[in-house]
């Protein structure tokens, strides 16, 4: 789990460094832990053996946050949405959900073997570089 | 910071103070362990102080859930005081907020288990 903990760290001072406000801060932030807890839980299964790969980059218009594990990989059409009423007592099931909601984008491909997960935060844009831009 | 867990009773109410993260690894188990040594000993009114919980996850809420599972399942009952504004939030998101009794004194909980 000292993975986890460090990609949360990490997660943080990226999204502070880029500017975002407290709350966006704390969804990145959270997004970032949520997917690493499934790559090292669910992905890899605690395997030792098996690694998890984490990159972060900053385009400009977005953050862009990837998390990759080696597991058997997962279908995300296949998760059930906790928040149905046949779900809500469940102990499991709501890290993809909260990865969505705190995050503008959420992209899935499978790897051979495992999962990557692409986190993207899009950067609000000021008016003044908008006005910038809009003069050319 | 992990979870710190304080118990105090209030007029027949066993109440948890909670101070720290509910997370995988850091909260998580010492929650399920208070809550169901508390059930085991024969607590019926259990009520969470998450004043002090200023991060929950989803293994937290899955603990929170269970908690929630557990006692109901014994005759018992756990409720949620004073819940901070990130917690707040998550639990919303996740329609959990509709599941729980929550409220924002201490006093108000203590009086709904009479």
């Amino acid at each position: 789990m000292e993975s986890v903990s460090e990609l949360e760290s990490m997660a943080e001072k990226f999204a502070t460094e880029a500017g975002l406000d407290d709350d966006e801060t704390f969804r990145v932030t959270m997004a970032t832990r949520e997917a690493a807890v499934n790559a090292v839980l669910h992905g890899n299964e605690y395997d030792p053996a098996k690694q998890v790969t984490a990159s972060f980059e900053n385009t400009g218009d977005s953050l862009v946050i990837t998390i990759a594990d080696e597991g058997k990989g997962l279908d995300p059409s296949k998760l059930p949405d906790p928040r149905e009423p046949e779900n809500l007592l469940l102990g499991t099931g709501r890290g993809i959900f909260l990865i969505r909601s705190m995050m503008d984008e959420v992209n899935f491909r499978q790897l051979h073997p495992g999962t990557e997960l692409t986190l993207v935060k899009h950067l609000a844009r000021s008016a003044e570089n908008d006005l910038a831009s809009a003069g050319g | 910071m992990a979870l710190t867990i304080a118990s105090r009773e209030v007029d027949g109410v066993t109440v948890l103070d909670l101070n720290g993260r509910i997370t995988l690894g850091e909260g998580s188990v010492q929650l399920r362990e208070a809550v169901r040594d508390l059930i085991s000993k024969g607590s019926k009114n259990i009520l969470l102080n998450m004043g002090d919980v200023n991060y929950i996850d989803s293994s937290g809420l899955g603990e929170l859930v269970s908690a929630f599972t557990t006692a109901k399942n014994q005759g018992a009952s756990v409720k949620l005081l004073g819940l901070t504004k990130k917690v707040k939030d998550v639990l919303q998101l996740t329609k959990l907020y509709t599941v729980f009794d929550i409220y924002d004194d201490e006093a108000s909980a203590i009086a709904s288990y009479k």
